[in-house]
């Protein structure tokens, strides 16, 4: 490697690294109420993918058609479950971004571990920064290698013929 | 170190880790091996009676929990990347075809192994089939994934079949030419910073007696059909160390190296483990779509709710990994080629060498999709410690552990570091198999399959985050 190089590396890892955390000013639309319904059968949900705006005050409502379903929601306190015919309701205020995945928590059947739906919370900002990381790692992978001293070709010595 | 000469700096870095005198004595412990396996064996013979004989809810059945997710994580997220094959050394399902074929557990006693010997097929000595005896259970994967029975069924086969196959031929059949995991293993495990590789070659083609492939009082010949002195890759080397036992000259050892040398070994790139390549990146795109996506009717036709569905399914499933990811990717080398200027070597040699430059951003995005499902179902293996069978036993008080999904937000954050890792390893190794056909335009050379993996690694930064 050359000093040339390492400096790239450096630097483009840095920089991939500030793009994923480096902290923004929330530029975020005029929080909301929303009522969500949810319809869960065996083993999905209907809608499957919910967006709301970060600080909405976000009430989900579990209607189930079948069996009884329920919800977790990742990274937020919800877990509410509903019987068929009596729907279950949950409130709260959607005060991070990015996509949360929410999960059937009640064993409904053989899927019903990948019953699984997602809340997007906008401005998805987690999800752009990784893309701009991705950029950021795919120019800056290919500088520090143009920039890397000129190797002689991998060679492999004869002795690699076939076993048997 | 003899290693062939793979003119890179840092290329011949080497660690000899069996220079560690406990390590040294450990792998040559001659119980270690059955150890291992009979505790994986045991475990084996469990997830096989309580698949048959448990609930057939599958998440609170002990086969579910402890194959899919214990073993499964255990496998892609800790052995295959740090250690490679290791998990072949210790795997459960030879075992028995092996003890049979050498009438003994631990000892070599006879030379001659109890088989009728036949040889392999040429026309099968590739992994062909083990690629499409991976893509057969990747199509029923929903099934096989979430019903006991099915996973037993599946358990059952595998073991049958290596039975079967170590009476009619020689030494691990099964596991060189016919496990479907072992396909992928082998693959990934040349990501591995460790390898096992004899010290000086020239020792090697000295020796004539070559113990390490016929076997000797101390141990068995290579089980797996590899002679130790050809070893340049990992891909098929099961790490059984019965040749760091056998040899006489003590010219075996297991080294710490930089990860990944074993993609520039350029003599040995073949197609079928392209098609691996490719075959497993298209699978962890399907299956992250499928199960920890939101689409109910991608989970149905997967599910077989309606065999239409599921034909359509298969179809669209099995054109994407045979043809569509393979084709594009053709096309970018197309591309590359004529960019590049490099148009003395032929297309097909190209596609296949650049393929390996998919298998650091395919084992990436495994461990990534595995991480997805992982730390949320983790905690079920609690209660199907207490209660394997799901008939209501509570041993240790463990049954009624709540089902507790361990840090759900956080696993975006780990799933990203993870994909640009592996994008970043991805084009190190393409750019350094562009440069073993020499230097110039290399940059533009590089730019459509670079393209193509930036491609697929947003493709998953999407299905996770977007
Ligand atoms: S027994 Fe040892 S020295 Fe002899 S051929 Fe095998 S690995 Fe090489
Ligand atoms: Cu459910």
């Amino acid at each position: 490697m050359t000093q040339r190089s390492l400096l790239l590396a450096v630097l483009s890892t840095l920089l991939a690294l500030a793009a994923l955390l480096i902290p923004l000013p929330a530029v975020r639309p005029r929080p909301q109420q929303r009522q969500i319904h949810l319809n869960a059968r065996m083993f999905a949900f209907e809608p499957g993918s919910v967006k709301v705006n970060q600080g909405d005050t976000v009430t989900l409502v579990l209607h189930s058609q079948d069996v009884t379903h329920g919800i977790y929601l990742d990274g937020y306190d919800v877990n509410i479950k509903a019987e068929p015919g009596k729907p279950a309701q949950a409130t709260f205020v959607a005060d991070r971004q990015g996509k949360f995945r929410f999960r059937c928590s009640v064993t409904c059947g053989a899927m019903h571990p990948f019953m699984i739906g997602e809340l997007v919370v906008g401005p998805n900002l987690p999800f752009w920064r990784a893309v701009v990381a991705l950029l950021i790692v795919v120019a800056g992978s290919i500088l520090t290698l143009r920039s890397a001293a000129p190797q002689a070709t991998p060679h492999v010595s004869a002795s690699d013929q076939a076993t048997r | 170190m003899s290693q062939p000469p793979i003119k890179q700096p840092g290329s011949n870095w080497r660690f000899e880790l069996t220079r560690l005198p406990f390590l040294y004595r450990l792998l040559r412990w001659r119980p270690l091996q059955f150890t291992l396996t009979l505790i994986t064996l045991s475990f084996f013979v469990l997830a096989l009676l309580t698949s048959f004989l448990g609930t057939p809810v599958g998440n609170r059945n002990f086969s579910i929990i402890f194959v899919w997710i214990v073993w499964w994580a255990l496998v892609i997220i800790l052995l295959v990347p740090a250690l490679g094959r290791s998990w072949c050394a210790i795997c459960p399902i030879p075992a028995p075809g092996e003890w049979l074929q050498r009438r003994s557990f631990i000892h070599p006693r006879r030379r001659k192994l109890w088989t009728l010997g036949k040889r392999w097929p040429r026309r099968l000595k590739n992994i062909w089939l083990q690629n499409f005896s991976f893509l057969a259970m990747a199509l029923f994967s929903a099934i096989i994934l979430t019903r006991p029975v099915a996973t037993g069924l599946v358990l059952l086969a595998f073991i049958l079949l290596a039975v079967g196959l170590s009476l009619v031929y020689e030494r691990r059949i099964f596991c060189r030419y016919v496990c479907p995991v072992g396909g992928f293993i082998g693959l990934y495990s040349m990501a591995a910073p460790i390898e096992l590789r004899v010290k000086d070659i020239e020792v090697c083609r000295a020796h004539s007696t070559k113990e390490c492939y016929v076997g000797s009082e101390h141990g068995f010949g290579c089980p797996w059909l590899v002679f130790p002195g050809n070893l340049q890759r990992n891909t098929y080397c099961g790490l059984c160390t019965e040749c760091l036992k056998t040899c006489t000259m003590d010219n075996v050892a297991v080294n710490l190296r930089l990860p990944g040398l074993d993609f520039f070994v350029a003599k040995q790139r073949r197609l079928d483990e392209a098609y691996k390549a490719f075959i497993m990146l298209a699978c962890a795109l399907a299956y992250s779509a499928v199960l920890l996506g939101p689409w109910g009717v991608l989970k149905d036709a997967a599910n077989f709710a309606s065999l239409d569905g599921w034909l359509i399914y298969a179809a669209v499933f099995l054109a994407f990994n045979l043809l569509i990811l393979p084709g594009l990717f053709y096309l970018t080398t197309l591309l590359s080629r004529k960019l590049g200027a490099r148009g003395e070597i032929s297309a097909r040699a190209y596609f296949i060498d650049l393929s390996y430059s998919l298998i650091p951003l395919g084992l990436a995005a495994w461990i990534a999709f595995s991480l997805g499902f992982v730390l949320v179902s983790i905690s079920y293996a609690l209660p199907v410690i207490a209660d394997p069978f799901g008939w209501g036993w509570n041993l240790f008080g463990l049954r009624d552990m709540p089902w507790t999904p361990i840090a759900p937000g956080l696993i975006p954050y780990m799933q990203v570091p993870v994909l640009l890792g592996g994008l970043t390893f991805s084009i190190y190794t393409l750019w350094r198999i562009l440069g073993e056909h020499g230097r110039e335009r290399l940059t533009r050379a590089a730019l459509p399959p670079a393209f193509f993996l930036t491609l697929a690694t947003f493709g998953f930064l999407w299905l996770y985050l977007g």
